[in-house]
């Protein structure tokens, strides 16, 4: 499957990903002045990792053998067997963060902006095509792409 | 301490209906002018610290950025101007020399955008170059004085040439002045486009020597990375003499600069400056010239062009007739308005001629001498568009360099800070943390895509001048009219006024 990829040497570090993740999943995801003045805003779920000049993009693995659909209580946390995206059901999860305490990576974070979840990347599954963090880097230092 | 009495150059304008206080342009910003206020939760901006470099406005994701000129005015004084009244205030509070960057933004006449160029009407056909061949095709070198056929052959073998696709060349950038990314992205553009990159003063760099096919390599007074391997990788070798930002002295590379990769491809320590001396101290002649030129052939075994790069002063044309005597294949000169990462600002803005009179000059008196093909002319310092090149095209130069739109492709918005090694473009500075914003796969196709876009318009304008190839309208100036300019002027350069 595609996954995002980050490109370390040439990550600016301007956290214009994190700000358009935010946006992708806010309920303005066509118009960021909006995504961020009205309404509740969701945490990002890519989150760019420095220790400087070191930095990258992080986010969701979507790993083949996911340990946090495991851990899962509720079986929010599944993955889905057409894409093979790991998504978390909103709905189902009731904000124990055991998924939290299994993620090697740690990318799944907490949102507590509305009813306890956790929050992870999607891959914008929502939407079409590129997820909103690849879309917006400014310097091609995330890429999309099927590697084995 | 005492009052600064110097005020902000540049007010940022913050549109807080858009403002998200994201603080993308807080982490942007090297010159720290802007600040993530913890207490109030709230974006800041401190003019005095801005340079507007645009790095902010570019990757604001709301556009709620402007940077505009300080509306703080002086009393009128035709005289005294802000410019004038500042540069005493901070030489009264450093005691040092003004520095600046990027070639002079003085109002001198820039003689291109007063050469008009011809096309054919009704008498002439003129050419469609989306239809019949065009050809741009350059070889920079000595040409020989005539040419021996046998059998429909070459009987001889001719000089060293290069061979470009098109007449620009990327202008000598040194690795240190610049990022590394800025060279891998220029090699890269120039392998690409079947034209060279020029090292600079600073050697080149392990990760470039696969392009060095594509690589002139420099020799300066400093002589910073020059050894046999080098002289052997590139496709030419170019002795600097001088440079038209600053024409007469040399060169100084902070000892912040040179970290380990620089130290490494300049061959000196860590950590030391690296000054280039004002002359080279072994040629004060032009005999001397002659020798450093035939020991780079004789260390090359005479298979690569020498080029020799003067400044354009007010005796270039004798200077320039000099080196073709001394054996240079190719003499480029590098004109008043010539960029720099470093200069002192009164040598930039008050040293040189520009590089339109120099080059009708300099062919001129090569014509006159007979000795114009010993030796291909290429020129430099404000090339900024394809007509300029073709109106130097039809003075007499064989090719260009260019630098400043080579870094403008790359994302340079001259804001001439070059020197402060903060450049937030990530191009001239050696900062890990601002050296990675520059993508070299994104800075390699830009400025391909530059040079191709401005072949295009090459061709586009040779064809309706009813010529189907670059070597035609080479030193053609009666392709060339001039307005607005003085008897003299176009005595000098050679052309007839607008209308003769």
């Amino acid at each position: 499957m595609k996954r995002v990829y980050a490109r370390e040497e040439v990550c600016a570090g301007c956290k214009l990903c994190e700000v358009h993740c935010i946006v992708a999943h806010s309920q303005y995801p066509n118009d960021i002045v909006k995504a961020f003045k009205k309404g509740v805003l969701p945490v990002s779920r890519v989150i760019v990792e420095e220790d400087r000049p070191v930095s990258f993009a992080l986010q969701c693995r979507h790993c083949q053998d996911a340990p946090c659909t495991k851990a899962c209580i509720t079986g929010a946390m599944h993955r889905d067997l057409e894409t093979g995206i790991v998504i978390n059901n909103e709905e189902r999860c009731v904000g124990c963060w055991t998924c939290i305490l299994a993620c090697p990576f740690g990318a799944i974070k907490r949102d507590e902006s509305g009813e306890k979840v956790a929050s992870k990347c999607d891959l914008c599954s929502a939407g079409d095509g590129v997820p909103a963090c690849v879309a917006n880097c400014p310097n091609d230092a995330l890429v999309f792409e099927e590697r084995e | 301490m005492s009052l600064d009495y110097t005020t902000p150059e540049f007010l940022i304008e913050r549109n807080r209906d858009r403002c998200i206080d994201c603080k993308v342009c807080v982490n942007q910003c090297a010159n720290e002018a802007h600040i993530y206020d913890e207490e109030e939760k709230r974006v800041v901006s401190d003019d005095i610290k801005c340079v507007n470099c645009h790095r902010c406005v570019a990757l604001c994701p709301t556009r709620a950025l402007t940077v505009r000129r300080y509306p703080l005015e002086y009393r009128q004084n035709a005289g005294w101007t802000a410019h004038d009244i500042n540069s005493i205030y901070r030489q009264a509070a450093s005691g040092g020399i003004l520095l600046t960057g990027m070639g002079t933004d003085r109002n001198y006449p820039i003689f291109w955008d007063h050469l008009l160029l011809n096309a054919s009407q009704v008498t002439n056909p003129s050419i469609d170059p989306l239809r019949e061949p065009m050809e741009l095709k350059t070889f920079l070198g000595r040409k020989p004085d005539s040419l021996k056929i046998e059998n429909g052959r070459l009987a001889e073998k001719l000089p060293p040439q290069l061979e470009l696709e098109v007449p620009v060349m990327f202008g000598a950038m040194s690795f240190g002045s610049v990022s590394l990314n800025v060279q891998k992205s220029l090699a890269r553009a120039a392998a690409e486009s079947g034209t060279f990159f020029n090292t600079g003063e600073g050697g080149l760099h392990r990760d470039l020597y696969r392009y060095g096919g594509s690589a002139i390599v420099q020799v300066a007074s400093g002589r910073f990375g020059v050894y046999s391997e080098y002289l052997n990788a590139g496709a030419a070798v170019e002795i600097k003499i001088g440079q038209g930002a600053k024409p007469g002295i040399g060169g100084h590379l902070p000892g912040e600069k040179v970290g380990r990769e620089v130290s490494l491809t300049r061959m000196i320590p860590e950590g030391s400056d690296a000054i280039s001396p004002a002359p080279h101290h072994d040629i004060y002649s032009i005999e001397d010239l002659g020798q450093l030129i035939y020991s780079l052939k004789e260390a090359t075994n005479y298979q690569k062009p020498v080029s020799v790069k003067i400044a354009a002063v007010h005796n270039v044309a004798a200077i320039a007739s000099g080196i073709a005597r001394a054996g240079a294949d190719i003499i480029t000169i590098d004109g008043l308005r010539g960029g720099t990462g470093a200069t002192p600002l009164r040598t930039r803005d008050n040293v040189g001629i520009p590089i339109e009179l120099a080059l009708a000059a300099v062919d001129s008196r090569l014509r006159e001498e007979g000795i114009r093909h010993r030796v291909s002319l290429v020129v430099a310092g404000s090339i900024r568009n394809s007509a300029d090149i073709v109106k130097a095209v039809a003075l007499g130069a064989d090719a260009v360099y260019i630098g400043s739109a080579a870094l403008i492709s790359l994302g340079c918005h001259m804001c001439q800070k070059c020197y402060t090694g903060k450049c937030n473009w990530g191009i001239a500075t050696q900062d890990p943390n601002l050296v990675k914003r520059l993508n070299p796969d994104i800075g390699a196709q830009r400025a391909t895509n530059l040079l191709r876009a401005w072949s295009l318009e090459i061709k586009e304008l040779l064809g309706g001048m009813g010529i189907n190839a670059l070597e035609s309208l080479r030193g053609n100036r009666l392709m060339l009219r001039g307005v607005g300019l003085s008897e003299k002027e176009l005595q000098i350069l050679g052309v007839k006024a607008a209308g003769e």
